[in-house]
């Protein structure tokens, strides 16, 4: 034995039993009889359930089949999901037109995802989503016919919020130049409510004309949720900002509306919607269905953001709100410059956890017989030539969804990461 | 005293005015939108369901198709609107649908309180008993101490339990909601019966039960213990919207009657017989009576089919449901299905 100093002495490797994979099998596993037997009864168990599951679900699986009475006594019936997968996905939209609402999700799913990188945080996101939901709705109806009073009503509030938020830090020919629009908006809507201009309206019509009520499938759960929580989070911002008001009225309407809507079901709204609103409307007038649930949708998500919003307003110290008075911002530039992005900040996690579980919630529209892509999924069942195979057609929707909120739950992940980057030391 | 007269005058011509204005206001909803928009059900085997490739089919759906063929001679000019049991008359009412085609089933108070019409019965259905064929059971009045598989349902287990106590049997109910469960209990031998609408009970024996059982195994007994004549429903007010939805099942019925088919209607426009000629329009008069083109009748039969031609498509032989005539045969062959003649 050669003597090497202490410094240079070679240092042996831990045990193989105390390291690597090994050691954390023992560590872990097998530390003792009783672990030991139990690790093994539960990976036998383990491996009989992954086996028989792809036993049914891959190897004998039928992947084609004529009908379901070929299908019965073997493992899976794949040949369902095979013969219905485009009513499941589209529903009762017109078959041969089916490549449009096939287009309108590609779009919005490539509107989600590039909407989610924050370098697109900026007006880029604007023309994202004014050119996506163009689209989408485009592709989806066919025909868009625009009045000329919404253009004029558009002009007046884009141009009236444009000289509301940059009154202070614009230069004098952009507030010149947001007056001008709101006046054409004003006055025209004031000559179009006169008569003086005709009811033209902007009409583009490059595809067939399909209406809500054939809509189903994926694009419509995908509209429900998207525009459903777009529109919602406004809302909800507008309702927690106004629950903090000063004001007893505005306050009082807030939090009236939002312990209305918190205090009943979701369902309950729906068939509010669909089966009482009709009654109150005077006869022959009635309000697209499709539009009903989607406003059902935005009340009840606004309401549930709002107080998850107002949980991140309450945790910001008040001297923020003190040192943005004290610089001598207005309400509006304090509000969404100082203390907006830090509240919106802090609840990432609870709204992303909103918007999965709206995201699912759309599907109770089928209630109110709007074939959304679990209701359209549900509804291939019905075929007598195909009944009697519901774990297929629900694990294939599981998929679907699972697919959906999974990615939105890294994202929050992701974020949380990006946001809390100047917090970490 | 002259000028109350003036006044009851005017009021009474003013009334008359806005009567007959209402008269027709639903026809005309209907003509002006040139579709006809038409409540179905929300999916129910052989009566209303999308099919693979997103089309409306079924039994009740061709309720839809012949009116719309009637009034526009296209059986196409349909907009199905999907209600649930809840929304249903509630839609019918509020003008969201011009007409209810999915499984209602006409009553006196329906007829009444809630304001609506119905039209010929296209359906009679009515609860029966599903048993397996090895129990050897022909009739239920030998269903003494049977387990019966029952959807909590008010009056599916009222009429259950009222036939038992009628006829002095015992019975176990087993009582469960959703229809796939229901299906799974009976097929595994959970219950040796199953009571529901004999509609239901036939899509249940076709809901492909597990081998080595085939839908053969399984027989619907003869007795119907309750009534369900299922029939479109409309708004009350608009007569000449009723007749037309009336008369298009009516002709359909007729139509099989005189052995008109879909395929056959182009060579029976020559026929020499009087009363096929006053149903296609050769004889005109028919069509202008309804308000509606000559041909109305030919449209029907050449784009729906007649009454047995849809029977057998959606529920009957040529159907996975193989639901037999029974009651919904011809008047002539022992049924129910008897159309007021054209004429």
């Amino acid at each position: 034995m050669t003597d090497v100093p202490a410094g240079e002495r070679q240092q042996l490797p831990p045990p193989a039993t105390d390291s690597g994979a090994l050691g954390w099998l023992r560590r872990n596993l097998f530390s003792s009889w009783g672990n030991a037997i139990t690790t093994v009864v539960l990976l036998f168990l383990l491996l009989w359930l992954v086996t028989s599951f792809l036993n049914w679900a891959v190897v004998n699986a039928v992947w084609t089949a004529p009908n379901g009475q070929a299908c019965r006594g073997h493992g899976a019936c794949w040949a369902l999901i095979h013969e219905k997968y485009r009513f499941i996905f589209f529903g009762t939209f017109p078959y041969e037109q089916q490549w449009r609402p096939l287009l309108a999700v590609i779009i919005m799913i490539v509107m989600l995802v590039t909407s989610a990188d924050r370098r697109m945080w900026n007006q880029r996101l604007l023309w994202i989503w004014g050119t996506g939901s163009f689209l989408t709705f485009l592709l989806m109806f066919g025909q868009i016919h625009i009045p000329l009073g919404l253009i004029l009503f558009v002009a007046l509030a884009v141009g009236g919020l444009g000289m509301l938020l940059r009154s202070t830090v614009a230069k004098p020919t952009e507030i010149a130049g947001w007056r001008t629009l709101a006046a054409i908006g004003a006055i025209g809507i004031v000559l179009r409510l006169t008569g003086v201009l005709p009811p033209w309206s902007l009409a583009l019509a490059p595809f067939s004309y399909v209406e809500t009520s054939l809509w189903g499938g994926l694009p419509v759960t995908l509209i429900l949720a998207t525009y459903g929580l777009v529109f919602a989070f406004p809302y909800g911002i507008l309702l927690a900002l106004g629950r903090r008001s000063n004001l007893p009225l505005i306050k009082g309407l807030c939090v009236g509306f939002i312990e209305l809507i918190r205090g009943v079901p979701l369902i309950s709204l729906l068939i509010m919607a669909s089966v009482m609103l009709p009654l109150f409307l005077p006869t022959g007038m009635s309000i697209d269905k499709f539009l009903r649930a989607l406003v059902a949708v935005i009340f009840f998500a606004g309401a549930y953001i709002a107080e998850i919003i107002r949980g991140g307003l309450q945790s910001l110290p008040k001297g923020q709100f003190e040192a943005a008075d004290a610089m001598g911002l207005n309400y509006f530039q304090k509000t969404t410059l100082i203390i907006l992005p830090q509240a919106l900040r802090v609840v990432i996690p609870p709204l992303i956890n909103t918007f999965i579980g709206f995201f699912k919630d759309t599907s109770l529209v089928l209630i109110i017989g709007i074939f959304d892509f679990l209701n359209a999924a549900n509804q291939a069942l019905v075929d007598p030539n195909w009944a009697g195979f519901p774990s297929e057609v629900y694990l294939f929707a599981a998929f679907v969804y699972f697919c959906f909120c999974f990615s939105m739950s890294r994202y929050s992940k992701y974020l949380e990461v990006e946001l809390n980057k100047g917090t970490r030391r | 005293m002259g000028r109350f007269l003036n006044a009851a005058a005017i009021g009474c011509v003013v009334l008359s005015v806005s009567g007959t204005a209402w008269a027709g206001k639903d026809l005309d909803t209907v003509k002006a939108r040139g579709q006809l928009v038409c409540g179905t059900m929300e999916g129910t085997a052989g009566f209303a369901r999308a099919d693979s490739q997103g089309k409306w089919v079924g039994l009740d759906v061709d309720v839809c198709r012949a009116v719309a063929a009637t009034i526009f001679g296209d059986s196409e000019k349909v907009k199905y609107v999907p209600l649930s049991a809840q929304q249903r008359f509630t839609a019918l009412q509020s003008g969201e649908v011009d007409m209810l085609s999915n499984n209602t089933t006409a009553t006196l108070t329906r007829d009444t309180v809630l304001g609506l019409d119905f039209g010929a019965v296209t359906y009679y259905d009515g609860q029966g008993f599903l048993v397996n064929k090895k129990l050897g059971v022909k009739s239920a009045k030998e269903l003494e101490g049977a387990t019966v598989c029952v959807a909590p349902g008010t009056t599916t287990e009222l009429n259950l339990a009222d036939y038992f106590r009628a006829n002095k049997m015992t019975f176990k109910p087993v009582v469960i909601e959703k229809v796939d469960e229901v299906r799974a209990a009976f097929f595994s031998g959970r219950c040796d019966v199953y009571t529901n609408d004999s509609s239901s009970l036939y899509a249940t024996r076709a809901a492909n039960p597990p081998p080595p059982l085939t839908p053969e195994d399984f027989v619907v007994l003869p007795e119907i213990i309750s009534k369900e004549p299922l029939a479109p429903a409309f708004r009350h007010g608009d007569n000449q919207f009723g007749d037309i939805v009336r008369w298009s099942q009516y002709a359909m019925v007729d139509a099989e009657e005189n052995g008109i088919t879909s395929k056959n209607v182009d060579e029976m426009l020559k026929t020499e017989n009087p009363s096929i000629k006053r149903l296609l329009g050769v004889t005109p008069g028919m069509g202008k009576a309804l308000g509606v083109d000559e041909k109305w009748a030919y449209n029907i039969i050449k784009q729906v089919g007649n009454y047995g031609e849809s029977f057998e498509r959606n529920v009957g032989m040529g159907s996975p449901l193989k639901i037999v005539r029974g009651l919904n045969a011809l008047w002539k062959n022992g049924g129910l299905q008897y159309a007021e003649p054209i004429r």
